[in-house]
């Protein structure tokens, strides 16, 4: 067993038991940790935000470089600080405006082309998938899954006959579904919690190589 | 003015850059990455609207004495601590900020944060899986063989069950998250439309302005 003399190592251990003191009821010291790492990402958000994006893109080409069009985001940004005026806070609704009008006219194109046509097109019966039977037969389920998935979100007509049969199948998929993802999402964090009993035990204790 | 001008902001700013997708002319992509870079910059600035919530959230509760008041200083002091040396010494890989206090202290604080939520999701499980309907066992046994897929035992116990898990998650799974996808994606356009057009103006906040 060789305990780390690091000064570090052990902030970092200490604090990661007292997140993990949380199971065994809120307490003190998890409250503690909570609030510091609140506090701590804000102050990493700001530096980040400034080093990485205000000054590369409006201090240096506005400033430095002298390009006057930089202003309007300049004005805009500022806009945000009206918020906490009320005599001008409706003025906070132009920078939103911006940035909403942007990203909806960005969004609507590219999430028809990536959700949409290229979903479309990877569940499409191709004639390369033809050349295996394995990849034709899990092509084939994965279509019809699709479909009969659609249809159980079908909700225009009653669900009956061949609709139903649909819409059943369908159900069996988005269950598989959920279940896959639920069991990808436990091992994800399964890992992480891994990850930090593997740096108490080694990095900290020594326990383990 | 107070209302009518974001959304004319919103209605032309969406519009231009729905038909600025379909444009590949260096004009087109010149303004796309000249408003890219502006919106980067006024999105930097809504984090004045966070960092501000927060600021007023804790000194009111500090300033009242309000149960936990004490946890408030460590938010405020770690935010302020991280803050000044972030913009003091930069974000760099061997600035100040990463070395003493991205590495000792966020990364596990957060990494802890999220590993603890394994334990809930266990918990969880064991109250939400039972098999009580046939829709129930498939999610339960999906979810079970992807979780058992992903570790060593899983293979121990039967050497194609990795491939098993590996195919329920690229097949079934798939064909439910396509047909998921595809609702998400038509219902974020139209919503996307609807704020574009001033349908919807939710954003725009209550009140008489």
């Amino acid at each position: 067993m060789h305990v780390s003399h690091s000064l570090l190592t052990w902030v970092a251990a200490i604090l990661t038991i007292g997140i993990f003191s949380f199971l065994w009821k809120d307490n003190p010291f998890y409250k503690f940790c909570e609030h510091l790492f609140v506090g701590v990402s804000i102050g990493y958000g700001i530096a980040v935000t400034w080093y990485n994006g205000v000054y590369p893109d409006l201090v240096t080409p506005l400033f430095r470089q002298g390009k006057p069009l930089y202003i309007i985001p300049l004005v805009l940004g500022l806009c945000y600080f009206c918020r906490f005026i009320p005599r001008v806070s409706w003025l906070i609704r132009f920078p939103m405006a911006f940035t909403i009008g942007w990203g909806m006219g960005v969004a609507i194109p590219a999430n028809f082309q990536t959700s949409i046509v290229k979903q479309i097109q990877g569940t499409l019966l191709t004639p390369a998938i033809f050349a295996r039977w394995d990849v034709l037969l899990w092509a084939i389920i994965s279509f019809v899954g699709v479909i009969c998935t659609v249809f159980y979100f079908f909700f225009s007509r009653e669900h009956k006959g061949a609709l139903r049969l649909a819409s059943q199948t369908g159900v069996v998929y988005l269950m598989v579904g959920f279940g896959a993802s639920f069991g990808y999402t436990v091992m994800a964090r399964m890992s992480l919690l891994i990850g930090r009993l593997q740096f108490i035990l080694r990095d900290w204790l020594g326990v383990i190589k | 003015m107070k209302r009518n001008v974001p959304l004319a902001i919103c209605l032309g700013f969406g519009i231009v850059m729905m038909v600025q997708f379909f444009v590949p002319h260096p004009i087109s992509v010149g303004f796309y990455d000249l408003t890219t870079k502006w919106v980067r910059i006024v999105s930097a600035f809504a984090l004045v609207l966070g960092v501000g919530s927060f600021l007023m959230y804790h000194t009111e509760k500090l300033r009242r004495r309000r149960t936990g008041w004490l946890y408030s200083i460590v938010a405020l002091v770690a935010a302020a601590v991280s803050t000044v040396v972030g913009l003091a010494w930069g974000v760099k890989q061997t600035s100040p900020l990463q070395n003493y206090i991205f590495t000792p202290l966020l990364v596990p604080l957060n990494a802890s944060m999220f590993a603890i939520l394994a334990f809930y999701m266990a918990s969880a499980a064991y109250r939400a899986f039972r098999a009580r309907t046939k829709e129930s066992a498939l999610l339960l046994i999906a979810a079970f063989i992807v979780m058992l897929g992903m570790v060593p035992l899983g293979a121990a116990i039967w050497h194609r069950l990795p491939d098993l898990a590996e195919w329920i998650l690229s097949v079934p799974n798939m064909a439910a998250k396509r047909a998921i996808t595809f609702g998400v994606a038509l219902g974020g356009i139209a919503t996307a439309l609807k704020v574009i057009l001033g349908i919807e103006r939710g954003w725009l906040g209550g009140g008489k302005q």
